[in-house]
């Protein structure tokens, strides 16, 4: 579905990313690993041309979009749930939702803004208001919700649950699998290793924007020297 | 003095303010939302005033020719924003300011060379040509009557469409998150320009009003654009809202300075009431982004 060959990134004059490969299949849930700093976003950017690369090739379903302009990707069904979850303050909840959602006529069965309260009832009760006055979990279930509403076929999250309370964590993650079993495919950013380990079916790990790490989550889980070295755990 | 003197000088504030509105109200979306200072708003005005004269000489018709000139202004305002204004964006304010005045000076000699240096007539249409009775005893000159009512019809029209529409909440939402618009599948650049369209579309329909009551002539926007420059100060940068209360304070408060104060402090009257509100409200009456 989704596939990147050897990326090269910079921010200016300085290299972010030195040759990324990952490749996410139809369906499957894939988690990008690794500590502070190392490129997570930069490979995120990367694939929705906010940072367009050097170098290196991005195709997802079979079409070439390497250097395409962000909305473009977008269009063709990559939905994203940004680090920092830039909800749009001065719109409210439901504006939130529909201001960028997917309008097609036929063929695939968009989104409403009623599925995405019933996926996040919290958000129900607050469609009259601002998105600045939201809290922390809301408005990552709203950036998530906001997403939806394009009607991706690959859903990417930067940084899924992070500052978030146990509970609305958990929520998140079993809205990711629910989404995971209604075919959804999902490029996942997070910390939590046990979580990540659990649902996701393959990971990669970053280090210093280079792909170290590769396997399934058995594998993963096997590997305690490749958790302490590249994760800090 | 008398009760006609008042609401005449009322109703005059409120159509100098609503032309402010009309200017203004592209200006601050421009500047609020793309960041961009455009100096020749006013060649917009001045271009909407020409060509709707023109259109009103070959067709005899006002109304044929508002419905002509407004379009082409709004293409004029593309054109514009694509062939050049665009390469702005990214630079710094300074730049555009020269740029921009570069702008005017070009409009003008080209409003020149093809118009000729004299005033250009402009009549007032026929069936607007009489007064109206506001009040009893109080008679009103219909024209000017009809661009309040305009005038006022174009803001709510604007506030409706920035407050329920999707495009008006994809405008929104662009001004305080321009890239995440993008990253969710919007034309950014499509956008701008679409917004810089409609700027240009009520500064050339302010230009097309002013030019029966005003003289049509090379340099007529520059006047107005300093007094919008005022009033989206006063109102918030980037807040359609915050333009059309400061319209009205700054046209009403122009007005009556004219007639209450002497002479020497009329002309700062606005300037006096900008530092005023700036004293009290830094980011203008509405700040745009919270
Ligand atoms: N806008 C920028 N300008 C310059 N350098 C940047 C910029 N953004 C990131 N970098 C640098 O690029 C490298 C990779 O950053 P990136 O944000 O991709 O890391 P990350 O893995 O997402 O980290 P985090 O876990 O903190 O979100 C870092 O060294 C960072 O300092
Ligand atoms: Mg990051």
């Amino acid at each position: 579905m989704l596939e990147l060959k050897n990326i090269h990134s910079y921010y200016g004059t300085t290299q972010a990313l030195f040759g990324i490969d990952i490749e996410i299949h139809a369906g499957e849930m894939v988690s990008l690993l690794g500590r502070n700093g190392m490129g997570k976003t930069t490979t995120v950017r990367s694939i929705l041309g906010l940072t367009r690369p050097r170098q290196g090739t991005v195709t997802f379903q079979g079409r070439d979009i390497f250097g395409a302009p962000p909305y473009r990707i977008a269009q063709m069904g990559i939905g994203l749930v940004p680090e920092g979850r830039q909800i749009f303050p001065t719109l409210t909840v439901r504006e939130n939702l529909v201001a960028t959602a997917y309008r097609g006529k036929n063929g695939r069965r968009p989104w409403t803004p009623a599925d995405i309260y019933e996926l996040f009832p919290v958000l129900a009760q607050r469609t009259r208001q601002p998105g600045s006055r939201l809290s922390g979990g809301e408005q990552q279930m709203l950036a998530i919700g906001r997403a939806l509403m394009t009607h991706p076929k690959l859903l990417i999250l930067d940084e899924a649950t992070e500052g978030l309370a146990p509970r609305v964590r958990a929520q998140i993650w079993d809205c990711l699998e629910n989404l995971k079993s209604a075919g959804l495919s999902i490029l996942v950013i997070d910390k939590h290793l046990d979580a990540l380990t659990r649902i996701c079916d393959r990971h990669y790990i970053i280090e210093k924007g280079r792909i170290v790490w590769r396997g399934d989550s058995f594998k993963l889980k096997a590997d305690p020297a490749v958790r302490q070295d590249y994760l800090g755990v | 003095m008398s009760m006609q003197l008042w609401v005449v000088q009322t109703l005059n504030g409120l159509q100098l303010g609503v032309m402010l509105f009309l200017m203004s109200a592209g200006l601050t979306l421009v500047f609020g939302i793309m960041n961009l200072i455009n100096l020749a708003h006013g060649s917009l005005y001045m271009l909407g005033a020409y060509l709707a004269a023109t259109f009103q000489a070959l067709t005899g018709s006002f109304f044929i020719a508002c419905l002509l000139a407004v379009p082409l202004v709004m293409g004029i305002g593309m054109l514009m924003e694509m062939s050049i204004l665009r390469r702005l964006y990214d630079r710094d304010h300074l730049d555009q300011v020269l740029a921009t005045f570069a702008l005017i000076l070009f409009f003008n000699e080209l409003v020149r060379m093809t118009w000729g240096p004299q005033a250009y007539f402009m009549a007032i249409p026929e069936s607007l040509s009489g007064t109206v009775e506001i009040l009893p005893g109080i008679p009103y000159p219909a024209y000017r009557l009809t661009i309040v009512l305009a005038g006022s019809g174009v803001a709510v029209g604007l506030y409706l469409f920035i407050g329920r529409t999707r495009l008006g909440m994809i405008i929104r939402a662009g001004a305080t998150h321009r890239e995440m618009v993008g990253a969710l599948g919007v034309n950014i650049k499509l956008l701008y320009t679409f917004v810089f369209g409609m700027g240009a579309a009520m500064a050339g329909f302010a230009g097309m009003m002013a030019g029966p009551i005003l003289s049509v002539e090379t340099g007529m926007g520059e006047p107005i654009m300093i007094l919008a420059f005022v009033v989206i100060v006063i109102g918030g940068i980037g807040s359609v809202r915050g333009a059309f209360a400061a319209a009205v304070l700054v046209g009403v408060a122009d007005t009556f300075g004219r007639i209450l104060l002497p002479p020497a402090l009329s002309s700062m009257a606005i300037y006096i009431l900008m530092a005023g509100v700036l004293c009290f409200r830094p980011q203008g009456l509405f700040p745009a982004h919270g």
